[in-house]
């Protein structure tokens, strides 16, 4: 299957999914030393987003939250790539400054936790390679 | 998204690196929101200037975004800091944290900001006149720049701010546009207001209104006869800290208000809704538990200064008494002997920071200040209690 979107931030990712209906609050609600969601009673508390392709409708909170996915890149626990629905300020601004590769715009109700996800931001295209 | 031969320079990194990371991100959320083309600003206000909030991350990239060549291009001020940039251990900030907090003023400093940090440019010469588009963060100095100043101003985020000071420009949509300064409903404010603290009841009772309104957030409020300086503040922090209010009208007394029609959907607001907002910012059971008071939110005008002057003349405060304002207005204060009164009472000044971002959570039990939106942080963010007073009562509640 492919899912096609519109590039916020270019680059090619491959890795699994990890798929949410909520919103995310990087700051306050994404640890920055080790990638977990730590905002009380998110369905993805307690889960790392390091590495994972992460799916979420879109982001909300605090704009240092910009700052949280950079520092997170740093820590070397950044989400490999990104996907909204409908992406925002937050995200969109966090993952140019961290550069992580990242698409909106998508049916993200077809992908779920756990499925191989190929990403190529640049030209806006996803495949579900397994699952 | 059309670019000008400048603009696509910058983005394709032939000014630099923060240039070009300055302008990805403006493209990126010109994109997002549609916008068609990129406008010349003439001034920004960047938030995310606390070390508390910024952290590591945030000061390493800044740092990067001024070793990378990144030079403000147009008039650019900062939020509040953390602490007293020349006051803090006063204040009972760690040298740790002040060492933090200079670094990102620094780093700041190398992009030529000017590093007064405050909440109130517009009172400190950071001050756009009637149409001027401008890129500002902090969401009550947007407020009143857009409806009593008149300039235009979508309500940025730190890096969003810093990107277009860095490039001198913004997209062009929301706020900018005149389609989106028009007012969505009509506020009919009921009631006389009488100060600070009544302003900023209403700014509660019109935020929380508007909450989960669908479409533009822009009341057109009718009803308030006379308004200052420090009320339209008031009112302006408290509406867009409730609501998400980014440009209100108010008739009679802001500009763009005599150039749109009210629209016909009427809300009215009672002289009981505020009393009930007013009761909802005070969650302590007796005066006697106040241990903090704060005037300053949004920093204080040098009027304000001067009535706290007249109020502690010859008096001692029984409790920490902070009061937030911006450097510049500050040295009025310290030109005119103001603030030799009031330290003599045993007040602080906190210039460059306030109640709202320096780092005091949990160090008091309950604060007593005139302001809405500093009862909002202080019980979100600091886990204090609080008592919305009126201006005076404030000091005087210091004074008990």
């Amino acid at each position: 299957m492919i899912l096609h979107g519109r590039t916020i931030y270019e680059g090619i990712a491959e890795a699994e999914a990890l798929v949410t209906t909520q919103g995310i609050s990087f700051f306050g609600g994404v640890d920055p030393e080790s990638g977990v969601v730590v905002e009380r009673g998110h369905e993805l508390e307690g889960k790392s987003i390091a590495g994972r392709v992460l799916v979420f409708p879109r982001g909300k909170g605090s704009t240092v939250g910009s700052y949280t996915l950079y520092r997170l890149k740093h820590n070397g626990m950044a989400p490999a790539a990104i996907i909204n629905a409908e992406c925002e300020t937050i995200t969109a601004v966090g993952c140019i400054i961290a550069e992580i590769p990242c698409v909106d715009q998508v049916e993200i109700e077809r992908i779920q936790t756990g499925d191989r996800v190929q990403m190529d931001a640049t030209k806006g295209s996803i495949k579900i390679l397994t699952r | 998204m059309k670019l000008t031969p400048e603009e696509q320079s910058m983005l394709d990194g032939s000014q630099g690196y923060a240039a070009q990371k300055a302008m990805q991100i403006l493209t990126a959320l010109g994109k997002i929101y549609g916008a068609e083309r990129l406008i010349p600003i003439t001034s920004a206000q960047i938030s995310g200037v606390s070390y508390a909030n910024l952290g590591e991350a945030g000061l390493q990239f800044l740092s990067e975004m001024a070793e990378g060549g990144g030079r403000a291009r147009v008039l650019t001020t900062l939020n509040p800091a953390g602490m007293d940039i020349e006051n803090w251990q006063v204040l009972g900030i760690s040298p740790e944290f002040a060492e933090n907090q200079t670094r990102v003023l620094d780093a700041f400093a190398r992009m030529n900001v000017i590093t007064t940090a405050s909440c109130t440019p517009y009172l400190i010469g950071n001050t756009p006149h009637f149409g001027e588009h401008i890129a500002w963060a902090e969401s009550s100095a947007v407020c009143y720049a857009n409806s009593v100043l008149g300039a235009r101003s979508n309500r940025e985020g730190g890096p969003s701010a810093l990107a277009a000071a860095l490039t001198g420009r913004t997209p062009a949509y929301g706020y900018h546009l005149d389609a989106h300064r028009q007012p969505a409903l009509t506020i009919e404010v009921q009631t006389p207001l009488d100060e600070n603290s009544d302003f900023g009841a209403l700014g509660k009772v019109i935020g929380d209104k508007l909450q989960n309104w669908q479409g533009r957030r822009v009341p057109f409020i009718r009803g308030v006869e006379s308004a200052s300086v420090e009320n339209l503040k008031s009112f302006g922090a408290s509406v867009a800290t409730y609501g998400g209010v980014a440009m209100f009208h108010m008739a009679g007394i802001t500009p763009e208000a005599g150039y749109v029609a009210p629209p016909k959907e009427v809300i009215p607001v009672s002289g009981a809704e505020i009393r009930q907002a007013r009761e909802a910012m005070i969650d302590i059971s007796s005066a006697s538990e106040v241990d903090f008071v704060s005037l300053g939110c949004p920093h204080l005008s040098i009027k304000e200064i001067a009535r706290i002057a007249e109020l502690l003349a010859g008096k001692q405060v029984t409790k920490e008494f902070w009061i937030t304002t911006a450097r510049p207005t500050k040295k009025i204060a310290d030109m005119m002997g103001y603030t030799a009164v009031i330290e003599a009472a045993g007040a602080k000044f906190a210039a460059d920071t306030c109640c709202v971002v320096a780092p005091i959570e949990g160090r008091f039990n309950a604060l007593a200040t005139d302001s809405a939106k500093a009862c909002y942080y202080a019980a979100a963010k600091n886990k204090f209690k609080t008592a919305l007073l009126p201006f005076d009562d404030v000091v005087l509640e210091a004074l008990k």
